[in-house]
């Protein structure tokens, strides 16, 4: 019991290591590659790479829930989308648009309810249906996105408003606020899951469903609430970036799923549920973000970036692979 | 007695229920637009499909042995610039085999990864969607590809000609989905793909080469995408970079639509053909009777739940999940 417990803190702390070397390498090569004078480690590049780590962040908090509950969502980028053209779109309805700079509240409730319903279906479709999540939501992938064409075809949606733009760009205490909400969400779903009933009735059912059926968790419900707190999670992702951008193009979102879910693996947690950690996950979503930027920096270009992230996504699940060769997991054929 | 009839004929009608929900939107379509009946209207919803189809056909197999395959989308945009800038290196003759060559290289070492060393199927071909991406973009430099004299080639013949009348890109599909049929049901190599899929345990413990199997799964999936690729660079004679992308999850929604279950063990070709066709169709019968064109999205999700979900009904006996 002792030594597992070790394992895992060692095995949690794999994606810290791996950052610090990712620093140690760009700090050093940044020096000698870089086109800018600026050095890679200087803090305002670092604030700037928290901001931009926000908006995949606070959905890879979600995606960790509903992975460790034994599912899967590949539509949060859809939903990320329409999110968006529902918050900018809203301000300009006839209802909204004469509140003024009161319609922004307003439109914020708008898009976190449009998540949490996407998610919300998505959920019951699993639960009631008994379709596998993969489906569900590769599904649900094509059909949010196509309610987001369907909105205003392949047209930007667009709305500026400049007191939106002056709350998503403040930095109260010097942090830019993106960064704020990515931390609080941290906080609040990490006390989610290792604080309250449902994140251990999540972990439970995510480790072995039956079991959990067996000793009167009520499983639907549970698998519901996750995917209803990815999309409002999706949605206030949405919300931290495009107040700022105030611009949402169609096809915006795309692959963020892939991405989501390569730094949730990176961060350990278990495709088929049971185990996983959000703050691991963090990690995870940090040392994809370090990955991107510090090549970015040398100077390689979209390509590198994508063939080392890539490479190293297979990498780490063969090296833990080898790593639980003793495992409980190899018993299996 | 008269109940046993309506339970068997009730069976049959949910067994086959894909087949009788497209007979169902193929007559209302053609009650709603006689144009949607036309057979130039017909082959020519049937060529668009066959990028996608051929597509489908490899991951087919590789969904009965029990993995996934995400990685087709971005291999095929691979092998579509590769061909198209190796045709005015070294001329077709030369390009076409190339490219089959280095597709299926790229095959082989998904195959390697996940039979051989047994890697989570779904992250790996995650992991290869990235990485041949990256490959993609560092061999073109970024640049769309484009041949250069695009009258004096007779590349185009896969993409554009016709032969007795019917375009070549139904032909390739047709003759592909054949073979591949062939192979799958009246082979001892189709039969591991089931056991695989069905059972690995026990395939294993009855003696079947699980890897090997599974190896050869993703090399004939690399081969279906070098052959889509194959047919989209003939078709337009130049590409961007990102010509595949997206296409590795409606390849799969046509599979899953088809019947197979992506825990394995089930799907035929027949099936993914009917799959892909259904996509097609719906398509363009809701095109035709005047619908927004993105609105198909939205029937596509509907009809893949509902497809899996009649399915898994019926294997269980009640039409509600029995999960509290």
């Amino acid at each position: 019991m002792q030594k597992s417990v070790l394992k895992n803190h060692a095995k949690e702390g794999a994606i810290w290591g791996f950052i610090v070397l990712e620093l140690i390498f760009f700090g050093i090569a940044g020096e000698y590659m870089s086109m800018t004078e600026t050095a890679f480690l200087a803090p305002d590049n670092m604030i700037l790479l928290l901001k931009q780590s926000a908006p995949l962040g606070i959905i890879a908090l979600g995606m960790t829930i509903v992975m460790i509950n034994g599912n899967i969502d590949l539509s949060v980028g859809a939903t990320f989308a329409l999110c968006a053209i529902v918050m900018l779109d809203s301000m300009t309805w006839p209802i909204l648009a004469p509140l003024g700079n009161w319609a922004i509240p307003f439109a914020w409730g708008l898009a976190l309810m449009t998540g949490m319903l996407m998610g919300l279906i998505n959920g019951l479709i699993v639960w009631k249906t008994g379709v596998d999540a993969f489906i569900v939501t590769l599904g649900a992938m094509l059909g949010f996105r196509g309610l987001v064409f369907m909105y205003n075809g392949e047209q930007p949606t667009f709305h500026l408003n400049w007191t939106m733009v002056d709350i998503a760009e403040s930095a109260p205490l010097g942090i830019p606020l993106p960064i704020l909400v990515f931390a609080v969400c941290i906080a609040v779903v990490w006390w989610i899951m290792n604080r309250t009933v449902h994140g251990r009735n999540a972990y439970a059912i995510g480790d072995n469903r039956e079991a959990a059926v067996n000793a009167g968790i009520k499983v639907g419900p549970h698998m519901v609430w996750n995917y209803v707190l990815i999309g409002f999670l999706a949605a206030l992702s949405s919300i931290t970036f495009y107040s700022e951008s105030g611009s949402v193009n169609p096809n915006d979102g795309m692959l963020y799923e892939l991405w989501i879910i390569t730094a949730v693996v990176l961060g350990g947690t278990k495709l088929t549920g049971g185990r996983g950690s959000i703050i691991a996950t963090v990690g995870g979503i940090l040392a994809i973000q370090l990955m991107r930027k510090g090549l970015g920096f040398i100077g390689a270009d979209t390509a590198m970036v994508n063939l080392v992230i890539g490479s190293i996504l297979i990498a780490v699940l063969y090296l833990d692979r080898q790593l639980n060769r003793k495992g409980e997991e190899e018993l299996k054929i | 007695m008269a109940d046993t009839t309506l339970k068997s004929v009730g069976g049959f009608l949910a067994r086959q229920g894909i087949l009788v929900a497209f007979a169902v939107f193929m007559i209302g379509f053609a009650l709603a637009n006689e144009r949607f009946v036309d057979i130039d209207n017909i082959l020519g919803v049937i060529r668009s499909s066959a990028i996608l189809g051929v597509m489908a056909l490899g991951v087919t197999f590789v969904v009965i042995s029990g993995n996934l395959d995400l990685s087709v989308g971005s291999m095929m945009s691979f092998s579509t610039i590769v061909v198209l800038d190796l045709h005015d290196k070294i001329g077709p003759e030369l390009a076409i085999p190339a490219m089959f060559g280095m597709t299926l290289a790229l095959g082989a070492l998904i195959g390697f990864l996940v039979g051989y060393l047994r890697l989570n199927s779904l992250i790996v071909t995650l992991g290869m969607l990235s990485a041949i991406h990256g490959l993609t973009l560092t061999y073109s430099g970024g640049k769309n590809m484009d041949i250069d004299d695009k009258q004096g080639t007779w590349f185009g013949f896969f993409g554009q000609d016709e032969v007795l009348g019917m375009p070549v890109p139904i032909l390739i599909f047709v003759l592909l989905a054949a073979v591949l049929t062939m192979l799958l049901a009246k082979t001892p190599f189709g039969r591991k793909v089931y056991a695989v899929g069905g059972n690995g345990v026990a395939a294993t413990f009855s003696g079947i080469p699980r890897a090997r199997t599974v190896f050869f799964c993703y090399i004939i999936s690399s081969f279906c995408v070098a052959t889509a690729g194959l047919i989209q660079a003939s078709r337009s004679l130049g590409s961007q970079n990102t010509v595949g992308q997206g296409l590795e999850l409606e390849v799969l929604a046509a599979v899953i639509l088809g019947g197979a279950s992506l825990l394995g063990g089930s799907g035929t070709v027949i099936k993914t053909v009917i799959g892909v066709l259904i996509l097609g169709f719906i398509q363009n019968g809701l095109l035709l009777i005047g619908l927004e064109f993105y609105f198909q999205y939205v029937v596509t999700w509907a009809i893949i739940i509902l497809a899996v979900w009649l399915d898994i009904a019926v294997k269980r006996g009640h039409l509600w999940s029995p999960i509290a």
